[in-house]
């Protein structure tokens, strides 16, 4: 049960406050925002206490989304209601920014209005709530000749015809009823990969989250069917066959997705609601069906004048055919280091030495498989002794790997029932992200 | 939209028979929402009324509902108690399917309604646990953040009395590079947790990943985990942690040292590897949690440490410049101990030390120890020995090897609320070690473990030199025999004055109602009114009384102005003691100190608290016979010469009774009080 809500911007700006049961004053807002600020660091405790008030909060998109509630609340039902919350603006918004929610206070109070009565949630689900909501979205996008150009997604040199802007899924779900926006949908999959590699090049961690994502700017769709790869297998027994197996270890579905066909012939059968849903949550843990993407080779010396010198030889291990973009390695160098040179094998990279951070930011902007690319490092520290080597590392890569699925996961066929007018409104979009990939030196 | 009516104040018949009518509605909102306001308008009488027929309709309907729907009555169905095993086995097996449900918040409050259905049926329960594994593994890997760390709370809660449960899943536990500081604490709080023989080095080559975090909370978490695992695999920890020094980081070396000290504690066997760890050290330490951490390291360990007295010197010569009182007192403690062992090398700076403290130093509590031990000194090495040899652990001790199961009763209750979100990472762990070599050494050491042992030495001080003194009180001599087990007093948990209030008064009444021979069947408090004659603490100034206080950990309250007559001081502490087979425990002390100013009222006796009716009589009773003690005879004819008897009234109440604490308390106050009055004289 909640209390009061509000949202603040990351400034503490009100942007939005609504008081369900009038059990506190409204300077509550005050009180939270002050805690937050008193506190070091830029994470804040997700539960904090007033007296008998408790304050409950999630950050999403820079903006703190607060419930204050008592002390025998479940966490899991308002943290979830949070975030839901979030999405749900986002859908109606089309994108969760602190001037996206400031222009369209209106909307999410109307939002409000449904679906939360007395402290009580009463129903989140779009199909319900697209009947109540009247009030149109303002886009704080201003029209710009930049999305109308050759603009790929995630930067992929495809034709435009073939490929929607990146930024066609965010837009307000409601705008297709009466601009006579495209009737679109999208199903995205995207992977979240966690790796450890050991030093000595052994895999140490491999774990990835996935999930299946539908957005839906259909008024009029009542089924759509999602085949997935005929040999998608669930858990470690059912291992069959050679080849082109997929196989991950627990998979979860939304409840309105129909199972009836899922166990014969993999495909999942369900009516999308309008809005942004996830039909399927899957995980695969301590193997990776492929080669990890990225190895390291390191040699870490210390030179004769006293620098710290790092030779890193760094490998792309996904087929050919693939690539990497906007990798970005961060290597934490002993305390103390004051300035850095540097050898980068390609012009298109750069690295610099960030103090603050103490680590060496590597950039490269795209790295296609089954290639290699090497970087000198040689980092003045002051009193630079055996040991410090020790704080060198480890290797931390973000990346994103447009069109892929590590788990190898893929879509057959999308079909929609009653057949839709018109072509080209069905996209599917591959992505997978390092949550976190380290290379231990 | 469907909404309910909350708005009217008296519950009127009519509409609270419509809402009952509504709950078979066919809509499940509606359901939902007749449920909670009925749930609103019958708070008054416990809320709506939950029985076999809605029970069984609303778990038949639950299917229907939405997640907030179905939490909503999961939550309202646990106040329901089926009326025979088959009907509770029914209910489990219903709600089976919600239990692995891959919405959180349904698997939690499923997990809640199991727990208490099963609180007669223990192993139910620990099997529901099970089922639950993976859903929570799936949430800890859930894309919020704010989830995965509501669901890390709730895990460790699982693991007390589960603990092998995640064992073979450590892996999910470790740290994701971009993942917030408090998730990573957590986690790690998890992994020590999770060791056993098989991961141990894998945790462990994780941990020490962690250890050079740029986040310096980060890093002092991982080094601290690394010493939790220490009280289990001493010897691969303790080559990390000495690894860790040759850094020269003043965050990782404080961390270090602290943890050893913890570390050393538990694990006596460990002391040489830590002695030949801490040469060298000091000058790297910046922080006064560090250093103090050296400097009781240097008075345990200071004859195995060559360097000892020359690291001294140099906390001694910057004494002047020392901000901080806690590293003043513990160089104090640890120049008199080192004294004792190496006394050629050490006389000439404890005696610049004391100078300083005596003459200078204008903090009360430093000024006052140094006082002491000076005083201590011209009693004799053998007095000085005594006092301060302080407590060892034991070296028996041995290895510790994982933590005993807490039945799930301990904290169904918190479950799936916000309480374990709420406890600050340090502090979730202490209270659910129970093993006895735990009780003094409390796993928030920090500031506990250095609180309870200064405490015990100067309690021991007190009364030895009392006793040296030749004007020990016989009372206190008599309880101090009396008091076998080892009594620890502390500040923490403070209690605020509120509280006090609340606590005092509550007994208060008790008390009254006992005289009008109404007495309640109250268990587990006892109260105690005692005469102290002779002090003249009356006289004496706030700020001295409450550092004398302050220096065995009782804490001052309040007080009058002195020469005001009636004169009242309110203080409390909380015992902690170990007797070496029982479960340990503490005890709360609030009392009253009562000046009157009137001289040889007749000392009344002692009313204890009600136990089923069995008065804890006279504690002190020999203080009061006339001429059942000769010392005591003597000494009271003695002080009515001298014209100057004065008692002071005390008065105590604890909580839960413990009455050889309360003894041993009455006797360490009575000991203060006449150490103030005769310093004042």
């Amino acid at each position: 049960m909640i209390s009061q809500l509000f949202i603040l911007s990351s400034k503490g700006d009100n942007l939005i406050y609504k008081d369900f049961r009038g059990e506190a004053g409204s300077d509550v807002i005050n009180v939270f925002y002050e805690k937050v600020m008193a506190l070091p660091g830029d994470q804040p405790p997700v539960v904090m206490n007033h007296g008998d008030l408790h304050f409950v909060h999630v950050r999403q998109g820079g903006l703190y989304w607060v419930a204050t509630t008592t002390v025998d609340s479940s966490p899991f039902s308002i943290i979830e209601f949070l975030n839901r919350l979030a999405s749900l603006v986002k859908d109606y918004c089309g994108a969760l920014t602190e001037k996206a929610v400031q222009m369209n206070f209106a909307l999410i109070y109307e939002l409000l209005d449904e679906v939360v009565d007395y402290g009580y949630v009463q129903s989140m689900s779009s199909d319900v709530l697209k009947n109540f909501i009247q009030t149109e979205a303002v886009s704080p996008r201003p029209f710009s000749l930049f999305q109308l150009s050759n603009v790929g997604l995630f930067g992929a040199e495809t034709q435009q015809s073939k490929v929607a802007p990146s930024s066609a899924a965010s837009r307000p779900i409601q705008s297709s009823r009466e601009q006579g926006g495209k009737s679109e949908i999208f199903v995205d999959v995207i992977e979240r990969m966690s790796v450890v590699i050991g030093s000595n090049g052994v895999l140490m961690k491999a774990d990835v989250e996935g999930e299946i994502k539908v957005k839906c700017y259909m008024p009029n769709c009542s089924e759509m069917r999602i085949g997935l790869n005929e040999e998608f297998s669930i858990g470690k027994s059912q291992l069959r066959g050679y080849g082109a197996a997929v196989r991950v270890d627990e998979v979860s579905f939304h409840q309105a997705v129909k199972l009836d066909e899922f166990d014969s012939s993999r495909i999942l059968r369900l009516s999308p609601s309008q809005g942004e849903q996830t039909v399927m949550q899957y995980q695969l843990s301590d193997v990776l069906p492929s080669a990890p993407p990225f190895r390291l080779f390191p040699t870490i010396e210390r030179d004769s004048g006293g620098k710290l010198l790092m030779y890193l030889k760094l490998r792309c291990d996904l087929p050919p055919k693939s690539a990497a973009i906007n990798l970005c390695a961060s290597i934490p160098v002993p305390k103390g280091s004051v300035s850095m040179s540097l050898e980068l094998s390609s012009p298109d990279q750069s690295a610099e030495l960030k103090l603050q951070s103490r680590s060496i930011e590597w950039t490269i902007p795209r790295f296609p498989g089954g290639t290699q690319l090497s970087a000198l490092f040689k980092v003045e520290v002051p009193g630079l002794s055996p040991s410090s080597l020790m704080e060198v590392g480890p290797m931390v890569l973000n990346f994103e790997l447009p069109k892929l699925t590590v788990s190898g996961l893929q879509v057959r066929f999308l079909r929609l029932s009653p057949v839709q007018p018109g072509p080209a409104q069905r996209w599917v979009r591959y992505v997978t992200h390092s949550d976190s990939y380290i290379l231990r030196i | 939209m469907s909404s309910a009516l909350f708005s009217f104040t008296l519950p009127d018949a009519a509409v609270v028979n419509e809402l009952y009518t509504l709950l078979r509605d066919p809509d499940p909102v509606v359901m939902v929402n007749c449920l909670r306001a009925l749930e609103e308008i019958l708070k008054e009488e416990g809320g709506v009324a939950i029985n076999k027929p809605i029970t069984h309709h609303l778990l038949n309907r639950l299917k229907e509902c939405d997640v907030w729907g179905q939490c909503e009555v999961l939550r309202i169905l646990q106040r329901y108690r089926p009326q025979t095993e088959d009907e509770l086995f029914d209910i489990l097996s219903l709600l089976d399917a919600s239990l692995v449900s891959p919405h959180p918040p349904i698997m939690a409050a499923t997990l809640s309604l199991f727990l208490g259905l099963c609180s007669a049926l223990p192993a139910v329960g620990l099997a529901a646990l099970e089922r639950v594994r993976a859903p929570l593994l799936t949430a800890c890997g859930s894309p919020s953040r704010e989830m995965r760390l509501t669901t890390l709370c709730h895990i460790q809660l699982l693991l007390r009395s589960l603990p092998g449960l995640m064992g073979a899943h450590y892996k999910r536990f470790f740290c994701g590079y971009a993942e917030p500081a408090y998730i990573k604490q957590r986690k790690m709080q998890v992994l020590v947790e999770l060791v056993n023989d098989d991961n141990v080095a894998m945790i462990l080559d994780e941990l020490r990943g962690y250890c050079t975090d740029v986040n310096t909370d980060t890093a002092q978490a991982a080094i601290s985990a690394i010493g939790g695992i220490g009280q289990s695999y001493s010897d691969r920890c303790l080559e990390i942690l000495t690894g860790l020094l040759g850094l020269k980081q003043e965050h990782i070396t404080s961390a270090v040292v602290q943890t050893m000290r913890d570390l050393v504690w538990v694990c006596p066997q460990c002391s040489d590897t830590v002695c030949e760890a801490l040469e060298g050290c000091e000058d790297t330490l910046l922080d006064s949690q560090g250093r103090q951490a050296l400097l009781w390291l240097l008075a345990v360990y200071g004859e195995r440490v060559s360097s000892a007295p020359y690291t001294l010197e140099v906390f001694i010569d910057g004494v002047r410049s020392e901000t901080s009182v806690g590293v003043k007192m513990e160089l104090l403690t640890t120049t008199m101990r080192l004294f004792l062992c190496r006394p050629a090398e050490t006389q000439d700076m404890l005696g610049r030390l004391l100078h300083y403290c005596i003459e200078e130093e204008t903090d009360m509590c430093v000024c006052d120890q140094g006082l002491l031990y000076y005083r201590l000194l011209h009693h004799g090495i053998e007095d000085t020995q005594k006092v301060l040899q302080g407590r060892r652990s034991d070296p028996s001790l041995g290895v510790l090897i994982g933590r005993p199961a807490e039945p799930v009763s301990q904290w169904a209750c918190s479950f799936n609320t916000l309480d374990p979100l709420k406890q600050g990472p340090a502090e979730t762990e202490p209270h659910s070690r129970g093993s006895p070599e735990h009780v003094t050494f409390d796993s928030k050491p920090n500031t506990d473990l250095s609180e309870t042992l200064d405490c015990s030495q100067i309690v021991k001080l007190h009364s030895a030199s009392d006793r040296a003194r030749g004007c020990s009180d016989s009372s206190a001599e008599g309880l101090a025999s009396s008091v076998a087990p080892p009594l620890s007093l502390s500040l923490t948990p403070v209690l605020s004055p509120e509280e006090f209030e609340r606590l005092w008064l509550q007994r208060q009444d008790l008390h009254t109602e006992q005289d009008a021979e109404k007495r309640e069947e109250e268990q587990d408090c006892a109260c105690l009114v005692e005469h102290i004659r002779g002090p003249a603490i009356a006289h004496c100034s706030p700020q001295s009384l409450q550092a004398a206080m302050q220096l065995v950990n009782i804490q001052t309250l309040a007080f009058t102005p002195p020469h005001t007559l009636p004169w009242r001081v309110y203080l409390f502490t909380h015992t902690q003691h170990t007797h070496s087979g029982y479960a340990p425990h503490s005890t709360l002390i609030v009392g009253e100190l009562l000046y009157t100013g009137e001289a040889n009222q007749r000392v009344r006796l002692v009313k204890t608290g009600s136990d089923d009716g069995d008065l804890v009589e006279g504690s002190i009773e020999e203080h009061v016979k006339e001429g059942g003690d000769p010392t005591s005879a003597g000494l009271r004819e003695s002080a009515r010469e001298n014209g100057e008897e004065e008692e002071v009234k005390v008065t105590l109440k604890q909580q839960p009774r413990d009455d050889s604490a309360l003894k041993g308390f009455l006797s360490i106050l009575t000991t203060v009080l006449h150490t103030l009055s005769s310093e004042r004289a």
